[in-house]
């Protein structure tokens, strides 16, 4: 087996001191393969999203260890991290982050802007990024005027503007209404298929948590190994029952 | 990130909040434009004084009188008559009517004449010209300057006075040309003008003197000015027929020394003629006071501005730490993806820089244009007498002196809210609500 993309050994993190002390994740092992599908999947609370930043390198955790790529992310340099978060993952977030009254483009080719790329192949880039999700027509928009569809695919625009190896997705169906919902999760998955994108879904959406290869259940900070279990033994049934 | 992208995004962030924005550029206008117009008023005078009289034209020369005889004050009553002093005399042009200073005598020059350093004296006599003509086209009244020999005059043409020179010389102002009959100025250089004078039998008589130069109009004397063999040989006249020391009385003398004296060796020549109980001071001195005032007043005004600017500071400080507080969540994405703090650190920076530019720009373009509008009213309305004089002068460097300070202090101003910014956490920043 290749070395995992991600790695995390019983990696713990905590907020607040004292009496205020609050874990938020009390120790979870998992390894996230190239090319893989993965929902973390939790109520609102268990840490799920805590995990998620914590593999993202937006955050250190305070015990255990993360690999990336094999290489343990505490030596990693301030550089190589923000390198890594600028060019190797992109995010989705459930709030959008979209700056309202900037353009679509300029939106877009944030990520581009901040490595520094030439005005010129920044257009050209998010352009085609803009293409991809046919909001190509919406470019010159304001983000504000956006629907809540248009928004999310905006976003996912600017994740992929940078040909990210591993996408992380924070409920991103979380604010659009069903139909729209399932437009944008076609347009994750499909990546996910085509472009071979690693994808991690933080999500307490049972479905679409169902459509990734692998569910990763959490509860209470710890990992709830029972319904992850399951959930793999579903997975592997559905799989074989393909087959057969 | 790039550096041009980090200015234009800061630009950029800088109008999204107009008002606010608006607001605080307002604030730096203000302190700007007042150490602007200040700074102006400062070179506007300077260089009028400069160009009045360079100053540095007769260094070697010490304007000597008597001092103020102590003995004589108000409570004391009259000091006690003694025969060797010389009356007093009245002092001319200038000074407050009535006013008399003890004169000096034939035996004061003496005795100036022999301090150390000095190197020769002339009584400072004021003569009294009837009229003067050239070319029979018509007499005129004449003034004479009496500090034309002490300073450098501004010249329209031709060359300055010299007193070594043997020939009697004069300069004429400007408004003298088309009375007399004189085309230009050039016209006047080299030419011979007659000047009549009284002598002290009543009987007029001419002098021929040769106009060396054509000065404009200053504020340090109006009138022509005569060498110092036109002074003597007019006062000659004056003084022919008069009974021996009738005349021999002088409100002041020009005391020459060494051009190359250093500053300390004029403050002891100085020294040395206050014990004997002679006033004494060089045209630096006479000037220098009234640039010492000048520069106080300019001083305080730009003190007043600066206070202006520091309270505009203030506010930068607000504007930022708002703006920063607005976009907690995009710095935080920001950084999520990858920006550095120290470039979210310069992005902050290049915004308080920008809105400091931005009102000092506006601010001295404005005072410019206003200082320069008011200065030419003023030119030709309150200040018509004195011509030559831009009250409110602007000196390209001093702007520039001015927007970079001001866009320093905005940078100082930025850098409490440019901290907090970097220092955001992406976190705890895409949590914020």
């Amino acid at each position: 087996m290749s070395v995992p993309v991600l790695s995390a050994h019983n990696i713990g993190k905590s907020y607040g001191s004292g009496a205020n002390r609050f874990d938020a994740l009390k120790g979870v092992s998992l390894d996230i393969q190239a090319g893989e599908s993965v929902a973390i999947v939790g109520k609102s609370g268990s840490g799920k999203s805590t995990l998620m930043h914590l593999l993202a390198l937006l955050d250190d955790p305070d015990s255990g260890s993360l690999l990336v790529e094999g290489t343990d992310a505490r030596k990693l340099k301030g550089k190589e991290v923000n390198r890594l978060r600028n060019q190797d993952f992109g995010f989705v977030f459930q709030q959008f982050f979209l700056t309202a009254n900037a353009t679509v483009l300029d939106n877009v080719v944030l990520p581009l802007k901040i490595a520094g790329v030439p005005p010129r192949e920044r257009k050209a880039r998010g352009m085609a990024a803009l293409e991809q999700l046919e909001l190509a027509d919406k470019a010159k928009n304001k983000a504000i005027n956006l629907s809540g569809g248009q928004k999310q695919r905006a976003v996912i625009a600017r994740a992929l503007v940078n040909n990210p190896k591993v996408i992380f997705a924070d409920e991103p169906t979380g604010n659009l209404d069903t139909a729209t919902g399932a437009v944008v999760e076609d347009i994750l998955f499909a990546l996910n298929k085509d472009k071979g994108i690693t994808l991690i879904i933080v999500t307490h959406d049972i479905e679409l948590a169902a459509r990734c290869d692998r569910q990763i259940f959490i509860r209470d900070g710890l990992e709830d190994t029972t319904e992850s279990g399951a959930s793999r033994k579903r997975h592997a049934g559905a799989h074989a029952g393909a087959h057969a | 990130m790039k550096f041009i992208d980090i200015v234009k995004t800061a630009i950029a962030n800088s109008f999204r909040s107009k008002l606010r924005t608006g607001l605080t550029v307002i604030a730096i206008f203000i302190g700007a434009f007042t150490l602007t117009i200040t700074s102006g008023i400062g070179t506007g005078v300077t260089s009028y004084i400069d160009t009045q009289v360079s100053a540095i034209g007769a260094a070697d020369v010490l304007t000597v009188s008597k001092a103020a005889d102590s003995t004589s004050s108000t409570t004391d009553g009259p000091a006690a008559y003694d025969p060797s002093k010389a009356t007093t005399v009245s002092l001319g042009n200038g000074s407050r009517p009535g006013t008399t200073i003890q004169a000096l005598t034939a035996r004061d020059l003496t005795k100036i004449e022999k301090t150390s350093g000095i190197l020769g004296v002339d009584p400072s006599v004021r003569v009294t010209p009837d009229y003067i003509e050239y070319d029979g086209k018509g007499k005129f009244e004449i003034i004479v300057n009496a500090t034309a020999t002490l300073t450098k005059a501004d010249l329209a043409a031709g060359s300055q006075l010299s007193n070594a020179s043997t020939a009697d010389q004069i300069l004429l102002p400007t408004t003298y040309l088309k009375n007399l009959g004189f085309p230009s100025a050039k016209a006047a250089v080299g030419r011979t003008v007659s000047i009549g004078i009284t002598d002290y039998t009543g009987a007029q008589q001419t002098v021929k003197a040769t106009v060396v130069g054509v000065q404009n109009e200053t504020i340090l004397g109006v009138g022509a000015g005569l060498n110092q063999t036109l002074t003597d040989t007019l006062h000659a006249i004056e003084v022919t027929g008069a009974p021996a020391g009738a005349t021999d009385s002088y409100a002041t003398a020009t005391a020459h020394f060494d051009v190359t004296s250093t500053p300390a060796e004029i403050t002891a020549i100085k020294d040395d003629l206050t014990k004997q109980g002679y006033a004494s001071q060089t045209v630096a001195d006479q000037i220098g006071s009234f640039q010492t005032v000048i520069n106080v007043i300019i001083g305080v005004l730009n003190a007043f501005a600066v206070i202006a600017l520091i309270a505009a500071g203030f506010g930068i400080i607000n504007t930022l730490l708002m703006s920063v507080q607005e976009r907690t969540r995009e710095i935080g994405l920001m950084k999520a993806m990858g920006m550095n703090g120290g470039r979210v650190y310069t992005l902050f920076s290049t915004e308080a820089v920008f809105i400091g530019f931005l009102g000092s720009a506006l601010g001295a373009l404005a005072a410019v244009g206003v200082g320069s509008l008011v200065s030419n009213i003023l030119a030709d309305g309150v200040f018509s007498a004195l011509p030559g004089l831009q009250v409110v002068q602007f000196a390209p460097s001093s702007i520039a002196i001015i927007i970079g300070v001001v866009m320093l202090i905005a940078f100082l101003a930025g850098t409490l809210p440019a901290r907090a910014a970097a220092r955001q956490n992406p976190i705890d920043a895409l949590r914020y609500e």
